[in-house]
C-alpha cells in the first residue's frame, strides 16, 4: 500500500529545470502584445471620437480667456434661454416621473392583456427621429396643422411657444424613467406590497413607504438621464421653437444662434454649461452604477 | 441575485400561479388577473392617457397626414432628385458609420470587459459621452475640430467639415455607445469554458475567436448595429453644424424635413419623414430577421 | 499515454490550490480525482490540460515534459462540467471542430472528417443527431456529444470535469456504465474529477483522494475504502467514528480498557482511533471496550446503534444485525474488527500506518 501513496521521487531523478520556464499562453486571453494593441486602439478611438470633442468645447470656450468667457453670459437672450430651459425641464421631467411611476406600477404589479404592446409603445420615442417627433406636433398644432385653425380661434399658441417646447421635450424624454423602473419593479415582484397591505397599510401608504424606497436609486437614475436629455434636446425643440430670440430659444438653440452669428466664444461658452451638465450627469450616473448596481435594474445599460 | 432572492422569486411565482386561477370575466376573456394590490385602474388609465396624448395622437397625425397625401404625391416627392440624394446620403452614411462602430465598438467593448488597464473605469464611463453631451454641443465641437483651421482639420490633407465625410464623423460619434453597451453584458456573460474547449481541441486563439466567440456575439453585434443605424438616420443636432448642408452634396434627410416645415410645406416634410421611416423599418426588419435567425441557432441554455 | 505528475504546486495568492502533488497514472488507466469542493481536484485536472498554469513541478505526458507547452500542443480531450458545446454549431460541426482547427498540413480532408464524425456519433450512440444544434439536445445527449468532440482529436489523455454533475440521478447511473464501456473500447488514459465517492469507487481503476490541495491517498477502490491512509480519507470515504485514545507501548489505552494494536504501529502519545460502523462488534460486558447503547434505529437491512464509550461518553456508531437482542441503555463490550490509529497531532497528509 505504501507504494500507492504519493510516490515521492528523489530530487535527482526529476528532470533539470535549467531552461527558463515559459508559461504557456492562457486559453482565454490573448498574448500581452495583442492585448496592448487592442487597448491602444480602444484608447485611441475613444480619445479621437469622444474625448476630443469634449476637450474642444472647453478649449474654444476659454479661447479668449476667463473674462471673455464670463462676458458671454452678459447677453439677455442667453439668460432668457437658460430660464426657458429650466422652465421646460421643470415641467417635463416631473410629468415623466409621474408617468414612469404609474406605468411601472401598472406593468410590474399586475398582469393584464395588452401589456407587451404597452411596453413596446413606451420605448417608441427612442426609435423616432427627434425631427419627426417635433414634426408630429407641428402637424397637429401648427398654423396649417389639424388643430391649427381651432387653436387660433381660442387664441392658444402651442407651436413657436413654450407649450410646444414642453411637449417636444416630453416626447423625447418620455421613456427614460419608465424604462428604468419597469424591469426593476418586475424583478422585485409584489410580495413586499402584499405584506404591507396584509399588515393594514393603505394603497398610498404602501406605495410611499414600501415601493418608492425600493426603487429610489433607479428613479434617481432615470430622472438624471431624463433631465440631461431635456436640457440638451435640439432636434425636436428646433422644429417647434420658431427660434424667436429671447422668447422661444432654449440653451441648445441659443448655442446654434450664437454659432451661426460667428460668435464662437459665446457659443462655446454657453455650450460648455451644457457640457458641464452632461459631465455631472455622467459622473453621478457612473457613481450610481458602481455603488448601487444591485438596486438598479439589469436593463440599466442603455 | 442572491439565493434568497431567487428562492423568493420562485415561491412568488408558485404562489401567484396557485393563487390566481384564470377566471372568466365579461365576454369570456380576462382583461386582468385579480390581485390584492390596489391602484390598477388609476395607474393604467393614466399611463394610457398620457401615452395617447403625448405620443400616440401626434404620431397618429403623421400617419393621417401621410394617408391624405396619396401614393402619387408620395412617389413624386420620393423621386425628387434632391430628396433622393438626401435619403441616399443619410442611409449610406448611417450604414457606414454603424459598420465602423461595429468594428471599433467590438474592440472597445472587448478591451473594457476582458482586460484590466489603468483608467478602464474612466473610459467605460466616457463611452456614454454621446448620450450625455447635447447633440448641438457635440455638433459645434466636431465642426470646430474638423474645420480647415481646426485641431484635426489642419493636419489632414483632405476636407472633412462641410463634406459628407464630416457627417460620417458625427454619425460615428453618436453611434458608438449603442454598440459598446449592447456588447458589454453579452461579453461579460460569455462562457469561458467554451473558449477553453476550443483551446483544448487544438484551436489557436485567433481561430477560437473567429469561429467560436465571434458567432456567439453576432446577435448582440447586430442589435447594436441596428440601434446605432436607427439613431444615425434620424440624427440632426450633431450633424447639421459639420455637414455644411449643401444641396445635392451634404444635405441630410432630417434637415430636409426641418426646411420644409419652416416653409410650412407640411406635405413634403411628412412625405420625406414617411419615406425615411419606411426605409428604416425595412432595414431594421432585415437586421432583426438576421438577428432572430442567429439567436435561434444559439438556442437557450448551454 | 502514461501521465506523471511531479511535485506540482499552485497558489492563488495565499490560498494553496495544489501543494506538492505527485501522482502516476498508467497508460490506459481510468483514474478518479475525488475530494470535497476546494480540494484542488479540478485545479489539478485543469493543470494537466494546461488550462491552469502551475507554479512549481512538472507534468509528463509519456516521456515529455508537457508543463511548459501550450494547451493546443498537449492534445488532451477535455470534457467540461457544463459541456461547453459551441451553441452556434451543429452537433457534427462541434465534433469536427478540433480536426478543422488544425493547420493546413495536418488537417484531414473534409470527407475524412465526415467519416470520423459519423464513426464517433455511432460510438456515442447518437447516429441520428449530427444535424441538431446543442440547444435541441437533452443533458445526457450533450454530455455524449462533448465526449465525442473530445475524442475526435485522438487525445493523448482524456480528462473529464465532474462528467455527471449536471445530470439527474437515473441518467447519471446509465452514463456511468456507458462511460466505463467506452473506456474499455477506446483504451484512452482517462482522468475524471468527482465529488461523489460512490461514483469514484464504482467507475475508476484507481482513486486519488485530495484535500486542501494535497494528495491524501491513491489506490484501488478497495485500498481507499478498506485501508484509508489518512484520517481525512477515513472520514471522507464511507461512514466512520473516532475515539480519542492514548498509545502506550504498542497498545491503545481508552480509560480502563486496553486494545492491542497488532500490526498497526503508532508512536506513543495522544491518538485517535477510527472505526467504521460495520467493523464494530458487540460482546458481553467486560470484554473489549465497554460502552452503553444510547440509541437504536432501523436503517434498511441493518440496525444502527449509537454507543457511548469511556468516561468522556464519546459516541460511536455501530452497524448491527437486526436480530441482535439489545435495547437502549444496555451496557455492552465492543470489539473492533478493523480500525486505524492516527496520532492526534498528525499533519493532515501523513500516513502513520
Amino acid at each position: 500500500m505504501a507504494a500507492d501513496i504519493a510516490l515521492r521521487f528523489p530530487a535527482t531523478t526529476a528532470p533539470s529545470r535549467e531552461t527558463p520556464p515559459a508559461p504557456p499562453p492562457s486559453a482565454t486571453t490573448e498574448t500581452p502584445a495583442t492585448r496592448r494593441v487592442v487597448i491602444a486602439i480602444s484608447l485611441a478611438f475613444i480619445a479621437a471620437v469622444l474625448i476630443l470633442p469634449l476637450a474642444a468645447v472647453f478649449t474654444e470656450a476659454f479661447r479668449g480667456g476667463v473674462s471673455k468667457y464670463l462676458e458671454s453670459f452678459d447677453d439677455p437672450d442667453t439668460w432668457a434661454a437658460i430660464k426657458l430651459t429650466l422652465l421646460v425641464t421643470a415641467i417635463a421631467v416631473p410629468l415623466n416621473v409621474v408617468f414612469g411611476l404609474a406605468a411601472s406600477w401598472a406593468i410590474a404589479k399586475f398582469d393584464f392583456r395588452g401589456k407587451s404592446v404597452l411596453v413596446t409603445l413606451i420605448d417608441l420615442p427612442f426609435s423616432v427621429s427627434p425631427v419627426v417627433s417635433g414634426m408630429s406636433y407641428v402637424l397637429l398644432f401648427g398654423a396649417q396643422g389639424y388643430l391649427g385653425h381651432y387653436l387660433d380661434t381660442i387664441n392658444l399658441q402651442i407651436i413657436f411657444a413654450t407649450p410646444g417646447l414642453v411637449l417636444a421635450t416630453i416626447f423625447v424624454t418620455f421613456p427614460f424613467v419608465a424604462r428604468e423602473l419597469i424591469p426593476l419593479m418586475q424583478e422585485q415582484g409584489s410580495s413586499e406590497e402584499e405584506a404591507a397591505l396584509s399588515l393594514g397599510a393603505g394603497g398610498w401608504r404602501t406605495f410611499w413607504s414600501v415601493t418608492l424606497p425600493n426603487v429610489r436609486w433607479a428613479l434617481l437614475y432615470g430622472v438624471l438621464l431624463s433631465n440631461a436629455r431635456a436640457m440638451g434636446e435640439f432636434g425636436a425643440v428646433s422644429v417647434v421653437s420658431g427660434h424667436l430670440r429671447g422668447l422661444t430659444n432654449t440653451i441648445p438653440l441659443q448655442v446654434e444662434i450664437l454659432y451661426n452669428d460667428y460668435n464662437f466664444v459665446a457659443a462655446f461658452a454657453v455650450a460648455s454649461v451644457l457640457a458641464g451638465l452632461g459631465l455631472v450627469t455622467l459622473a453621478v450616473k457612473s457613481a450610481l452604477e458602481w455603488r448601487y448596481a444591485d438596486q438598479l435594474a439589469a436593463g440599466r445599460r442603455r | 441575485m442572491s439565493d434568497a432572492e431567487i428562492g423568493r422569486a420562485l415561491t412568488d411565482r408558485a404562489y401567484s400561479q396557485h393563487r390566481r386561477p384564470p377566471r372568466k370575466r365579461g365576454r369570456g376573456t380576462t382583461f386582468r388577473k385579480p390581485s390584492a394590490i390596489p391602484g390598477f385602474g388609476a395607474a393604467l388609465g393614466f399611463t394610457w392617457l398620457y401615452l395617447a396624448v403625448v405620443i400616440l395622437v401626434p404620431l397618429g397625425a403623421v400617419v393621417l397626414w401621410t394617408g391624405s397625401l396619396g401614393p402619387e404625391r408620395l412617389w413624386q416627392i420620393a423621386s425628387d432628385a434632391r430628396v433622393g440624394h438626401a435619403l441616399r446620403l443619410s442611409f449610406g452614411l448611417s450604414l457606414a458609420a454603424a459598420a465602423v462602430n461595429a468594428v471599433f465598438g467590438l474592440i472597445v467593448a472587448w478591451a473594457l470587459t476582458r482586460y484590466d488597464f489603468p483608467g478602464r473605469r474612466l473610459i467605460d464611463a466616457a463611452v456614454d459621452l454621446p448620450f450625455a453631451l447635447p447633440t448641438a454641443v457635440a455638433g459645434i465641437a466636431l465642426a470646430s475640430i474638423y474645420a480647415p483651421n481646426g485641431w484635426v482639420g489642419s493636419i489632414i490633407p483632405f476636407k472633412v467639415a462641410f463634406t459628407p465625410a464630416g457627417i460620417f464623423v458625427a454619425l460615428v460619434f453618436i453611434g458608438l455607445p449603442f454598440i459598446v453597451r449592447t456588447l458589454q453584458p453579452v461579453l461579460a456573460d460569455l462562457d469561458r469554458e467554451v473558449e477553453e474547449a476550443a483551446a483544448t481541441l487544438g484551436a489557436s486563439r485567433a481561430w477560437a475567436l473567429l469561429k467560436v466567440v465571434l458567432p456567439t456575439l453576432l446577435p448582440a453585434l447586430l442589435t447594436g448595429f441596428a440601434l446605432a443605424f436607427a439613431r444615425a438616420v434620424g440624427e440632426y443636432g450633431s450633424v447639421i453644424f459639420i455637414a455644411g448642408n449643401i444641396p445635392y452634396v451634404s444635405e441630410i434627410a432630417p434637415l430636409l424635413i426641418v426646411m420644409r416645415l419652416e416653409e410650412f410645406d407640411y406635405g413634403s416634410a411628412t412625405a420625406v419623414a414617411t419615406i425615411m421611416l419606411a426605409l428604416s423599418f425595412a432595414i431594421l426588419l432585415f437586421v432583426n430577421l438576421v438577428e432572430a435567425w442567429s439567436r435561434k441557432r444559439l438556442g437557450h441554455g448551454r | 499515454m502514461e501521465l506523471k505528475i511531479r511535485h506540482v504546486s499552485k497558489d492563488y495568492g495565499t490560498f494553496a490550490a495544489l501543494h506538492d502533488v505527485s501522482l502516476d497514472i498508467r497508460s490506459g488507466e481510468l483514474v478518479a480525482l475525488l475530494g470535497p469542493s476546494g480540494s484542488g481536484k479540478t485545479t489539478l485536472l485543469r493543470a494537466i490540460a494546461g488550462l491552469e498554469t502551475i507554479d512549481e513541478g512538472q507534468i509528463f505526458f509519456g516521456g515529455t515534459d508537457a508543463s511548459r507547452t501550450s494547451i493546443q500542443q498537449r492534445n488532451v480531450g477535455f470534457v467540461f462540467q457544463h459541456y461547453a458545446l459551441f451553441r452556434h454549431m451543429k452537433v457534427a460541426d462541434n465534433i469536427a471542430f478540433g480536426l478543422r482547427a488544425r493547420d493546413r498540413s495536418r488537417r484531414p480532408h473534409e470527407s475524412e472528417i465526415a467519416r470520423k464524425v459519423k464513426e464517433l456519433l455511432e460510438l456515442v450512440q447518437l447516429p441520428e443527431l449530427g444535424d441538431r444544434y446543442p440547444a435541441q439536445l437533452s443533458g445526457g445527449q450533450r454530455q455524449r456529444v462533448a465526449l465525442a468532440r473530445a475524442l475526435a482529436i485522438e487525445p493523448q489523455v482524456l480528462l473529464l470535469d465532474e462528467p455527471f454533475g449536471a445530470l439527474d440521478a437515473q441518467v447519471r447511473k446509465d452514463l456511468r456504465r456507458w462511460l466505463r464501456a467506452i473506456h474499455e473500447e477506446t483504451g484512452h488514459t482517462t482522468v475524471f474529477v468527482t465529488h461523489d465517492q460512490e461514483e469514484a469507487l464504482e467507475l475508476a481503476d484507481r482513486v486519488a483522494v485530495l484535500s486542501k490541495g494535497e494528495l491524501q491517498q491513491i489506490g484501488t477502490p478497495d485500498d481507499i475504502y478498506d485501508r484509508p491512509a489518512t484520517p481525512f480519507v477515513y472520514a471522507f470515504i464511507g461512514d466512520s467514528s473516532f475515539l480519542p485514545i492514548e498509545v502506550r507501548g504498542g497498545e491503545a489505552v481508552l480509560d480502563r480498557s486496553v486494545l492491542p494494536l497488532g500490526q498497526l504501529s503508532a508512536p506513543d502519545g495522544q491518538a485517535r482511533l477510527h472505526v467504521r460502523p460495520q467493523d464494530v462488534v458487540l460482546r458481553p460486558t467486560g470484554e473489549g471496550v465497554s460502552g452503553r447503547v444510547t440509541l437504536l434505529r432501523r436503517t434498511g437491512a441493518f440496525r444502527r446503534a449509537d454507543i457511548e464509550v469511556g468516561d468522556a461518553r464519546r459516541r460511536i456508531e455501530a452497524q448491527l444485525p437486526p436480530e441482535l437482542a439489545i435495547t437502549e441503555g444496555d451496557e455492552v463490550g465492543l470489539h473492533f474488527n478493523r480500525f486505524a490509529v492516527f496520532p492526534s497531532d498528525a499533519p493532515h497528509s501523513t500516513a502513520p500506518n
